[in-house]
């Protein structure tokens, strides 16, 4: 191991040159961060898989080059752990400045693991200036992801909570509970579907099923190894037992990632899709990927809700730049434009009475999507489980099912 | 010139040895940096433990074995049963151009055609299958990897097709045919016992090319192939992209153990062999000269059509995707023709594009000057290379890319070779070389010397006979080696993903990233793209020669 004492020391180095270039830590003044930012490029390194985020992602680009001079990649993703397993692999190979990922969208199980592992940038969130608009009372997904303390290392910029979509056209009075979607899976054999674990949606639907199953859902804010593990999943196992030869396929092939859902929707192949936006199935229609016969709905108990975040590795190469652009993600301009059901349809992460009433207006003017469902109709939002349960029911999963 | 053989070697074998360190060194849970981090089960342990392996590792080693035995039977049947004639020319015609399309956009084609709510039921429904909704078949990612067995053959009987002519002239088959059918031979047996065990040598590195890479197939086996247990290839990629550490470790074991997969299919494939030519000879003694000739022939040339049809086909169906407005099953074409998708994406084009063209154009040439220089230093010294050389020249073909890239991604990081084009560019320069070494090296050795030799005697040097006399003289082959260069580099996905750290974006990259959002239309318009890189470079190799040797009739063809 020839290179080991060279890597510490070029580690230590990383680390000096770090904190000398934080500076602004100790007073942090953010019109610094914006001049060491003009000129940076940012690469972003977010999931690639829906034109409608990589339309919106062009257009956030397009607008922190015009006004903050940061030109921004997207480094379109097929899976966010690409872009983890990156900084990994840069951090394994002594690379403490100059890495290949500036800004990642992310949040769960990758940015636990990330958190942990050391690879980010310590507490920048809540020093942005629009970070006084964020809406952390009433949205504390904002600050705690997956029951992990954000401590300022990632900044939210969007609000997600799991809906069902459903084609009126075939289905005329969706199931509102777990218990009724079990019926209805067994009297409509083939029409039903989720994406494969460990595929986040996937295992949201998991976690989904199990909070509307198990007895005392407060017991999933909880590592699973401090509770009764096979106790708590086992309603979760009946479910899947007495479903699964009824799930398209016969639950012997599942679709790859979310939106793919929306092709089988609009080619008929299944009646009823999970997602974790409550705008997508509007902005589906809108875009002409689904028929204007399809409307979303919850489950009565309330739906799993969470904040999609935009992190800073501990190596990145224009930290001052992703600010910026982390910054930009948060004003009310980009927010609003987030929300409307045309563009994305995703849940704004702002106070919206801390807005100017320019800003507010912004909002006021949105008009919900044709299969979007207003705040009120939307439901309680049920907090995510310990991110370690992810972990756990997706590898259970995979061995029970995902590997006949 | 002298040393381009020395450093061809080093370009190849190099990287691959080097990465394959960087893999077996986490497999044996050594990570340097990552001392602290090391996990607390053996990473071999944790892979005997995961419970598909069994499953995910039969299904690597079968579909790709399929893949190979299905393809060779193919070419071999169509050879035998049809060359020489129209009927071949034609179907040659529409196999060719299977070649350029990349793995990924011939998989997508496949399975926008062959799935329940594909094209072709479309086509026959509801009037013929009563369908109204598309049935619940699982003729796509079945479980045992039927469909990625069919996009794999589509693939790869063009290339062995392409390999099988390049070699045929050597095996005299004319006389041969002649001599066998004189002794009342039919002509597929005749074929078969005369010229395909002489060809068979020929062709045996591109063979087992072709099944180290069925085995160890990423894309195709993504969009085609089972997932509950996914190929083992496949997972190893989800290993290797896992965010909690350990899964780096039990993805390097289990790149170890694809690396393994494919050594135990050449051993196998070696035994088949054995095996065939035992067969072979006890027929050949039984002296029978009929063997179903008409329904052999018929076959083969079945399935020649069959897989360019399924094939063109798909990508008909990408392009019809691509400027589909609302298309809801069961109608057979879409309701509205539209521009919509082609607007929407083409801002986002342009960038890839150009980055797709820079690293294919300075891999292509870069690789076609230092195979100039080998064939050129071969060709004076007289010498052609040898077992060893060759083996070099395949190693990257027969190494699984799963099994070595993330190794050297790893050493690349570590020796301060980060990302960045030029990285990208020596990376596909790895794959990109020897299939223009293999596309060149033909017509060089074939290259009547005395041309040479006349202008060295009128007083050119060896710099000027190579510029002005022979490269010229073989302009065709050259600009068709350099296509298939282009698209090699146009189709590389893991290499620009690894090495390139993300930042190096390629319409490949996009396509794949992409692809999970499982929107047919823009699936559709990526593939359309990628493919016509690639085909306009194979047809720009067809149409240069014609315009430059408009009056050199016989400069003309490759």
């Amino acid at each position: 191991m020839l290179g080991q004492k060279s890597m510490k020391m070029g580690l230590a180095a990383g680390i000096w040159a770090g904190l000398a270039s934080i500076s602004w830590a100790q007073a942090p003044d953010w019109q610094d961060i914006e001049n060491n930012a003009r000129g940076q490029t940012v690469y972003w390194h977010a999931w690639g898989g829906a034109t409608t985020t990589n339309a919106f992602i062009d257009w956030v680009g397009r607008n922190v080059s015009k006004h903050h001079g940061v030109t921004l990649e997207h480094v379109k993703l097929a899976d966010t752990a690409d872009a983890v397993g990156r900084v990994v692999a840069e951090k394994a190979a002594g690379l403490d400045t100059g890495g290949a990922v500036d800004l990642i969208w992310i949040n769960g199980a990758n940015f636990a693991a990330m958190k942990s592992a050391g690879l980010l940038y310590p507490s920048w969130a809540e020093n942005l200036p629009n970070w006084a608009l964020v809406d952390t009372i009433g949205k504390p997904a904002v600050l705690s992801d997956f029951t992990v303390p954000t401590d300022g290392q990632e900044s939210p910029w969007a609000m997600a909570q799991v809906v069902f979509y459903y084609d009126t056209a075939r289905v005329s009075k969706p199931p509102t509970s777990i218990d009724a979607l079990e019926d209805w899976i067994r009297q409509n054999p083939g029409r039903f579907t989720f994406p494969r674990p460990p595929d986040f949606l996937g295992t949201t639907f998991l976690k989904q099923v199990l909070i509307g199953l198990t007895p005392d859902a407060t017991l999933l804010q909880r590592p699973p190894d401090a509770v009764d593990y096979d106790a708590v999943t086992k309603p979760l196992w009946d479910f899947l037992e007495a479903t699964q030869t009824s799930f398209w396929r016969k639950g012997r092939a599942y679709p790859a990632a979310g939106p793919q859902q929306l092709q089988m929707m609009a080619d008929g192949e299944i009646d009823i899709a999970i997602s974790f936006s409550p705008g997508e199935a509007s902005a589906a229609i809108a875009n002409g990927q689904l028929p204007a016969t399809v409307r979303t709905f919850v489950l009565d108990g309330g739906t799993i809700g969470n904040a999609s975040f935009v992190a800073i590795p501990y190596n990145a190469s224009a930290p001052e730049g992703a600010m910026v652009v982390a910054n930009f993600l948060l004003s009310p301009e980009v927010q609003a434009r987030a929300q409307d059901p045309d563009i994305l349809g995703y849940g704004t992460v702002l106070n919206l009475d801390t807005l100017s009433p320019e800003d507010r207006a912004r909002f006021d003017a949105l008009e919900l999507g044709v299969a979007t469902l207003s705040p009120s109709e939307l439901g309680a939002v049920l907090p995510e489980p310990h991110p370690e349960w992810a972990t756990r029911l997706q590898d259970d999963w995979i061995a029970r099912f995902g590997v006949q | 010139m002298p040393f381009a053989p020395t450093l061809t070697i080093l370009l190849l074998a190099g990287p691959v040895i080097a990465g394959l360190a960087g893999t077996l060194l986490p497999a044996l849970s050594v990570w340097p940096g990552l001392l602290g981090a090391a996990p607390s089960t053996p990473p071999f342990q944790s892979l005997i433990s995961w419970p598909g392996l069994a499953r995910a590792t039969w299904l690597s080693f079968s579909t790709g074995f399929a893949a190979t035995v299905i393809s060779l039977i193919i070419t071999a049947l169509v050879l035998a049963g049809w060359s020489g004639t129209r009927s071949f020319i034609w179907l040659h015609r529409a196999l060719s151009p299977l070649l350029a399309v990349p793995h990924a956009a011939a998989a997508f084609g496949i399975a926008f055609l062959i799935a329940p709510s594909g094209v072709l039921l479309r086509f026959l429904s509801p009037w013929l299958t009563g369908f109204d909704t598309p049935p619940d078949w699982l003729v796509l990612n079945d479980p045992n990897g039927l469909a990625l067995i069919l996009g794999l053959v589509a693939k790869e009987v063009p290339f062995l097709l392409l390999m099988s002519l390049a070699a045929l002239p050597q095996t005299a088959p004319r006389r041969s045919l002649l001599a066998a059918r004189a002794l009342g031979y039919g002509r597929v047996s005749g074929w078969m016992l005369a010229i395909f065990p002489r060809l068979y040598r020929q062709i045996r590195l591109p063979l087992l090319a072709v099944l180290a890479y069925s085995a160890s197939v990423v894309d195709m086996a993504i969009i085609l192939g089972p997932s509950t247990p996914p190929t083992l290839a496949v997972k190893i990629t989800t290993w290797i992209s896992d965010p909690a550490l350990s899964g780096r470790f039990i993805g390097a074991a289990a790149a170890v153990l694809q690396l393994g997969l494919v050594l135990a299919s050449i051993l196998l494939w070696w035994l088949g062999e054995r095996f065939y030519a035992i067969v072979f000879h006890w027929k050949t003694s039984q002296g029978a000269r009929q063997h179903y000739e008409v329904m052999w022939r018929a076959l083969g040339y079945a399935a020649g059509l069959a897989v360019a049809g399924v094939a063109l086909a798909g990508l008909a169906a990408n392009a019809l995707w691509s400027v589909a407005g609302p298309w809801a099953f069961p109608a057979a074409l879409p309701q509205t023709l539209t521009t919509r998708t082609w607007q929407r994406t083409a801002p986002q084009l342009p960038d890839p594009l150009i980055e797709t063209i820079l690293v294919a154009a300075f891999a292509a040439f870069l690789s076609l000057a230092i195979v100039i220089a080998c064939l050129n230093t071969e060709t004076r010294r007289g010498k052609r290379p040898g077992g060893f050389g060759m083996l070099v020249l395949y190693l990257p073909l027969l190494v699984p890319q799963v099994s070595f890239l993330p190794g050297l991604q790893a050493l690349a990081l570590w020796g301060g070779m980060d990302g960045g084009r030029m990285a990208v560019v020596a990376a596909h320069m790895v794959f990109v070389l020897p299939y223009i070494y293999l596309s060149l090296s033909g017509p060089f050795s074939a290259w009547d010397t005395r041309y040479g030799t006349v202008a060295a005697a009128l007083g050119a040097r060896p710099w000027r006979v190579l510029l002005h006399v022979q490269l010229p003289m073989l302009l065709a082959p050259i600009l068709t080696a350099l296509a298939v260069g282009l698209a090699v580099s146009v189709a590389q996905y893991l290499p620009t993903l690894i090495i390139g750290g993300g930042r190096v974006q390629t319409i490949t990259t996009e396509a794949v990233a992409l692809a999970a959002g499982g929107d047919r239309r823009v699936i559709g318009l990526y593939t359309v793209v990628q493919t016509s890189l690639a085909a306009l470079a194979f047809l720009a190799a067809v149409l240069v020669p014609r315009f430059v040797w408009a009056n050199r009739m016989d400069m003309r063809a490759a």
